[in-house]
C-alpha cells in the first residue's frame, strides 16, 4: 500500500482494514479529528486502537480486577505494578503475552517477549531480579513442537543469560488446546527503594523528550495490530512484524537508565518504554497521563533504514528503546550518561501547552490529532457473551478405575506436564546476581532481597484444563494454585499479574470465558489478599477458527519475611511425620488423570472453597514460619500420589503412609491441600496449630514409597519412580 | 587484598564477583572499566561472567581489544595474580594469556548446573586452601566452555600440572575434562565455573570460598609490586 495516499484516498481505498481497524472506527476517528485523516493518523490510530494497547474489548472485563489494598504503591496503568514490602523497599513486576510473534518465529518471538518485560521493569526505575515464564505447547513429541519448544526455550535463555537476570522457572504445559496457538507469557520482577517510582510521563511545558537506545528500523512494524488479529493458516507471510532482540544493547540501555533514575531523580519526569506500537504508544501515552500536549520532529529519530515513512517509524517496534521525558536544562547532563554506554541518545521533542499531538517529518506536520483520541476515546466494546454449547450441559462427572495404581503412578511421572523439567530450565541461568534461594524445580522461586532479611517467592501458573470445564471456578482454581506454591516456600502471597489468554472478543462464546473467568480471578484475589498490579491481554489465540482453551496466567509474588524460614518439598530426613492438610474427593473432572485416561476433559467442577483454600493456606504459612515443618509442597497435578513421589525425589528419601481413601482418589485433583512433613519433637506444637485441618497420614523413611489405601496398595522404589519423572520429558524432547 | 574485577560493556557477574569479595571474604574490591588503562596498585585482577560486547562474533573475540587488556597483560607479565571465570576465561584464552580455546558445548545448549569437580592441583595461589584431590562442587552456566587445546598443548599442561579442576562429570565436552587451567608461571588462572556464586550456605553451598581464601593467603602480607 503506498504511504503516499490522500485523506480521501484512505477514506476511499481503506487501507486501515487490513492493519485491523473497522469503518465504524475509521469514522469514529475522523469525528473525533473533526475531517478526514492523513495516512499516517490513521495509521497511529490503528496501533493505539488495538486490543493489545487499548484493551477495547477487555476493558469492560479488567475494570472488575481488585487492584488495591493497603500494600500497593502503584496499580495497574504503568510499566507494572508496585508493592511495598517493608524496610524501605517495593517490590515491581509485570507479566506480557508474546504469542503470537512466537508462533511465526519461536527463537526471536521469545527473547523479545523476555526483552520487552525487562524494560517495563526498569523504565519503574526498579532492578529487575528475576524473570519466570509460562509456556504451553501441544504434544512435545510432534516433531513441529519440538522444533518450537526449543526455538522458545533457547530464545527466553539467550536473552536472559546474556542480560545477566536470572530465570526462575514458571511452568512449561502440554496439551493439544496450544498446537497451533502457543502461549509464551514471560514474567519480570524488580526490586526498588519505595522513594524512587518513576511513571511513564510527559509533563511540563518545554520539557524535553529524549529517545534512547537501539535506532529504529523496518521490525515488528504495527505489531501491535499483528498481535490483535485471529491467525490464518498462512502465517509465514506475517513474520516482518516480528522484532529481532539484541540483549547487548538492552544491558547497556538498562544500565544507563537505572544510573539516570539514581542520579537525576529530580531532572527525570518520566520514562517509559516503547513496546507495541512502539514510538506513538510510548510517547502520547506519557503525553495523555500527564494531560499534556506534544511535538515530535521525526527526522531527529535515530533510524537503521534510509527512507523510513513517518508511519514505518512511529509503529516499528524495533526493541531496546526507551523514551525519557526530562527538565528543560538537563538534556546534555542525561545524555552524557547514555554517551558514556556508547549509546543512541537524543532529543527528539517537546511537552507542549495544549492537548495536541503534532509529528514533523521533512519540514511537514503528518499529524496533528487531540491526544485524547489516541488514548482516552479508543472506542470500548461491551461485547455479547454467550455460554458456549459445551458448558451448558457438562457429561455426568468421570469416576476413574484403577486397576495397578503404580502403574498409573509411573503414567503421571511421565506426562510431560509432571515430568522433571530440567531439560529446558538448565538452559537458563538461575544463579547470575547471586541472590537465587530456589532455583527452578521446587514450588516457586525464591530470590533473597539484599539489605533485608527478606526474601520474595514467585511463580506463574495457568491451568486451562479447569477453564475448559468451568472459566470461572478455573480462573478462582488458577489463582489458589499460584498462591498455594508461594505458600509452600514460606511465602504470604502478596499481588499478581496477569495474562489473559483468550480466543476471538467478537465471538460471544469467547467473551463469555474472558468474563466469567475474571469472576472467579475477582473472587479468588480478594480472599487471598493479592490484588492484581499489571497484567496484559492477549486475545485473538485461534487459528482458523479453532481457540485455545481458555488460560489466564496468574503471576504471584510474595513475601519470605524471615531467610531461616523457606520451605522446600524435599524430605529431609527419616522419622519425619507427614500430614495432609485439606480434603481429598472425587474429584476427577479436568484432571490430568482424566486427560491421560480418556483423552481429554468434560464433567463439571466442584466450586471452589475460598474459605477452606485461605484458611490451609494460613495454617501452612503459620507452620513453616514457625519453624515447625520439614518439607511442603502443594498437591497439584496428578494429586496425592504424584506429589508424595515429588517431595521423595530430591533426597532420594521414601515414605510409608496409610491413607484411608479409595486408591483412586490418590489421583483426585482436590483443591487446597498441601502435604508438610513434621520431626516428631514438633508433632505437639504442629497438632495444636492445625486442629482438624491437618491429617497425619505416615512417616518419611526407607527408599520406596508405599502407600496403604482402603482398597490396595502401592509400592515403588523412589529412585525407578525418580528417573521415570527425570526422563518423561527430556526423552519426548529427542 | 585489593581486587580489581574489571567490567566490560556486556559482563554480567562483575557485580556478584564484588558482593563476594567485599560481602563475603571482606577484601576490596573495586570495578574497573575496560576503557581504563591501568591496574597500579591492585594484588589481584578479576576478569568476570557474562557476555562481552554480547560475545557477538566469538565469546571474548572483541573484549581482547579493550583498553584494559593490555593493562591486564602486563599486569600477568608482571607476575601479578589474575583471574578469568567462565567469559573471562573466555577472553584470557581469546588474548593468548592462557592456552587454549572455548567452543560450543557437545550439547550446543547453554548449561546452567551444579558440577561437581575434582582439585587437581592444590598447590596453586588460586586452590591452596583445597585438599588436593578433593571433589567440591560449583555452578556453571554457560554455553561455550568446552576446553579444547592441541594435543602438545595438552600434554604440556599435564606435564606441568597446570590443570587446576576438573569436572567429575563432564558437561560440555571438554578434554581431559578440564574445568579450569594456569599458566605455565601459575599467576593466571582461568576457570569455566563460578566459585562467586557459592560463596554463601544461604544459596546452596560454600565450595567457591576456596578460590577466595587461596588467594586471600597467597597476597597476604605482601601485596603485589606493580611493574614501574
Amino acid at each position: 500500500m503506498s504511504n503516499t495516499l490522500s485523506p480521501e484516498a484512505v477514506q476511499e481505498q481503506k487501507p486501515y482494514l487490513q492493519w485491523g481497524l473497522t469503518e465504524a472506527e475509521y469514522d469514529r476517528y475522523a469525528a473525533l479529528l473533526g475531517r478526514l485523516p492523513t495516512y499516517t493518523e490513521i495509521g497511529l490510530a490503528s496501533g493505539m486502537w488495538s486490543e493489545h494497547c487499548a484493551y477495547k474489548y477487555s476493558k469492560p472485563v479488567l475494570k472488575t480486577f481488585w487492584t488495591h489494598n493497603d500494600r500497593v504503591l502503584m496499580g495497574p496503568g504503568e510499566g507494572a505494578g508496585v508493592i511495598d514490602i517493608g524496610e524501605g523497599k517495593a517490590v515491581v513486576f509485570k507479566a506480557e503475552s508474546h504469542n503470537h510473534p512466537s508462533a511465526v518465529e519461536p527463537y526471536e518471538g521469545a527473547a523479545t517477549g523476555v526483552g520487552g518485560i525487562i524494560r517495563d521493569i526498569f523504565s519503574i526505575g526498579a532492578k529487575p531480579i528475576a524473570v519466570l515464564d509460562a509456556l504451553a505447547f501441544g504434544d512435545p513429541q510432534d516433531p513441529h513442537q519440538k522444533q518450537l519448544i526449543d526455538g522458545v526455550v533457547a530464545g527466553i535463555g539467550d536473552y536472559g543469560n546474556a542480560i545477566g537476570i536470572p530465570n526462575l522457572g514458571g511452568e512449561v504445559r502440554f496439551s493439544a488446546a496450544y498446537t497451533k496457538n502457543p502461549l509464551v507469557n514471560a514474567m519480570c520482577v524488580g526490586v526498588m527503594d519505595k522513594a524512587k517510582i518513576q511513571k511513564g510521563k510527559a509533563a511540563g511545558v518545554g520539557n524535553a523528550l529524549i529517545y534512547v537506545g537501539a535506532k529504529t528500523g523496518r521490525d515488528g512494524i504495527n505489531g501491535a495490530s499483528f498481535a490483535s488479529a485471529e491467525f490464518s493458516a498462512e502465517e509465514a507471510a506475517d513474520r516482518s512484524a516480528v522484532q529481532v532482540g539484541d540483549p547487548f544493547m538492552e544491558k547497556l540501555v538498562m544500565d544507563a537508565c537505572l544510573e539516570v533514575t539514581r542520579d537525576y531523580q529530580d531532572q527525570l519526569v518520566g520514562m517509559q518504554d516503547m513496546g507495541a506500537a512502539g514510538l506513538v504508544s510510548s510517547t502520547v501515552e506519557m503525553a495523555g497521563k500527564a494531560n499534556s500536549g506534544m511535538v515530535l520532529n521525526l527526522d531527529l529519530i535515530p533510524q537503521r533504514e534510509p527512507n523510513m515513512t513517518p508511519f514505518e517509524i512511529m509503529l516499528s517496534e524495533s526493541q531496546e528503546r526507551m523514551m525519557l521525558c526530562v527538565q528543560s536544562g538537563a538534556e546534555d547532563a542525561i545524555i552524557a550518561v547514555f554517551k558514556r554506554y556508547d549509546l543512541d541518545a537524543v532529543v527528539c521533542g517537546h511537552v507542549e501547552s495544549g492537548h495536541r499531538y503534532r509529528l514533523l517529518h521533512r519540514g511537514e506536520v503528518v499529524c496533528d490529532v487531540p491526544v485524547s483520541a489516541l488514548t482516552t476515546d479508543a472506542p470500548v466494546y461491551h461485547q455479547a457473551s454467550r455460554k458456549p454449547a459445551r458448558l451448558a450441559d457438562p457429561a455426568p462427572h468421570w469416576q476413574p478405575v484403577i486397576d495397578d495404581a503404580r502403574a498409573t503412578l509411573e503414567a503421571l511421572l511421565q506426562d510431560p506436564n509432571v515430568a522433571d523439567k530440567r531439560c529446558i530450565f538448565r538452559r537458563y541461568d538461575a544463579q547470575v546476581q547471586t541472590n537465587t534461594v530456589l532455583a527452578p524445580g521446587a514450588d516457586a522461586g525464591v530470590v533473597r532481597v539484599r539489605g533485608t532479611h527478606r526474601a520474595l517467592a514467585m511463580t506463574a501458573d495457568s491451568n486451562g484444563r479447569y477453564l475448559a470445564l468451568d472459566p470461572e471456578i478455573g480462573g478462582a482454581i488458577t489463582v489458589a494454585e499460584a498462591a498455594r506454591n508461594l505458600v509452600a516456600t514460606g511465602a504470604e502471597p502478596l499481588g499478581i499479574t496477569d495474562c489473559l489468554n483468550y480466543g476471538d472478543p467478537t465471538k460471544p462464546e469467547m467473551f463469555y470465558e474472558l468474563a466469567e473467568s475474571a469472576k472467579g480471578i475477582v473472587a479468588a484475589t480478594k480472599a487471598l489478599n493479592t490484588p492484581v498490579i499489571s497484567g496484559n491481554v492477549s486475545l485473538y489465540n485461534e487459528t482458523s477458527g479453532v481457540a485455545i482453551d481458555p488460560t489466564p496466567m496468574i503471576g504471584m509474588v510474595g513475601l519470605i519475611e524471615d531467610l531461616t524460614a523457606i520451605g522446600t518439598p524435599g524430605f529431609k530426613q527419616g522419622a519425619d511425620w507427614i500430614y495432609l492438610i485439606g480434603e481429598t474427593r472425587a474429584d476427577f473432572d479436568g484432571s490430568l488423570l482424566q486427560v491421560l485416561e480418556t483423552g481429554g476433559v468434560a464433567g463439571s467442577l466442584r466450586p471452589l472453597d475460598l474459605v477452606a483454600e485461605k484458611r490451609n493456606q494460613d495454617l501452612v504459612l503459620a507452620a513453616i514460619r514457625g519453624h515447625l515443618t520439614t518439607a511442603s509442597h502443594d498437591v497439584a497435578d496428578g494429586g496425592l500420589l504424584v506429589a508424595l513421589a515429588e517431595m521423595s525425589f530430591p533426597a532420594g528419601i521414601g515414605a510409608t503412609l496409610d491413607v484411608a481413601l479409595p486408591q483412586a482418589q490418590l489421583f483426585a485433583e482436590s483443591q487446597g491441600r498441601f502435604l508438610v512433613t513434621v520431626p516428631q519433637n514438633h508433632q505437639a506444637a504442629f497438632e495444636a496449630l492445625a486442629g482438624p485441618l491437618a491429617t497425619r497420614i505416615g512417616t518419611t523413611g526407607g527408599a520406596d514409597l508405599v502407600v496403604q489405601a482402603l482398597d490396595g496398595r502401592v509400592a515403588a522404589p523412589v529412585a525407578a519412580l525418580k528417573q521415570l519423572n527425570l526422563e518423561g520429558l527430556a526423552c519426548q524432547l529427542k | 587484598m585489593k581486587a580489581a574485577v574489571v567490567s566490560f560493556p556486556g559482563s554480567n557477574c562483575d557485580d556478584d564477583l564484588i558482593w563476594a569479595l567485599e560481602t563475603v571474604c571482606h577484601q576490596a574490591a573495586t570495578k574497573v572499566l575496560a576503557s581504563a588503562t591501568t591496574l597500579d596498585g591492585f594484588d589481584l585482577v578479576l576478569l568476570p561472567g557474562g557476555f562481552s560486547y554480547g560475545d557477538y562474533l566469538r565469546s571474548g573475540a572483541i573484549a581482547k581489544f579493550a583498553p584494559i587488556m593490555a593493562a591486564v597483560r602486563d599486569f600477568a607479565a608482571a607476575g601479578g595474580y589474575v583471574i578469568g571465570i567462565c567469559n573471562g576465561f573466555q577472553i584470557l584464552t581469546e588474548a593468548g594469556l592462557l592456552p587454549g580455546a572455548l567452543q560450543a558445548n557437545t550439547s550446543l545448549e547453554f548449561r546452567c548446573a551444579q558440577a561437581p569437580l575434582v582439585v587437581a592441583n592444590a598447590e596453586t595461589a588460586f586452590s591452596n586452601a583445597y585438599a588436593d584431590g578433593a571433589t567440591i562442587t560449583l555452578p556453571i552456566a554457560h554455553g561455550e566452555g568446552n576446553y579444547y587445546a592441541d594435543p602438545a598443548t595438552l600434554a604440556a599442561l599435564e606435564a606441568n600440572h597446570q590443570v587446576v579442576f576438573r569436572y567429575a562429570d563432564n558437561p560440555n565436552g571438554s578434554l581431559n575434562d578440564i574445568a579450569g587451567i594456569v599458566n605455565a608461571q601459575g599467576n593466571v588462572l582461568g576457570m569455566m565455573p563460578h566459585p562467586e556464586r557459592a560463596v554463601e550456605a544461604l544459596l546452596g553451598g560454600t565450595d567457591g570460598l576456596g578460590v577466595f581464601d587461596s588467594l586471600m593467603a597467597a597476597t597476604k602480607g605482601e601485596p603485589h609490586v606493580q611493574h614501574a
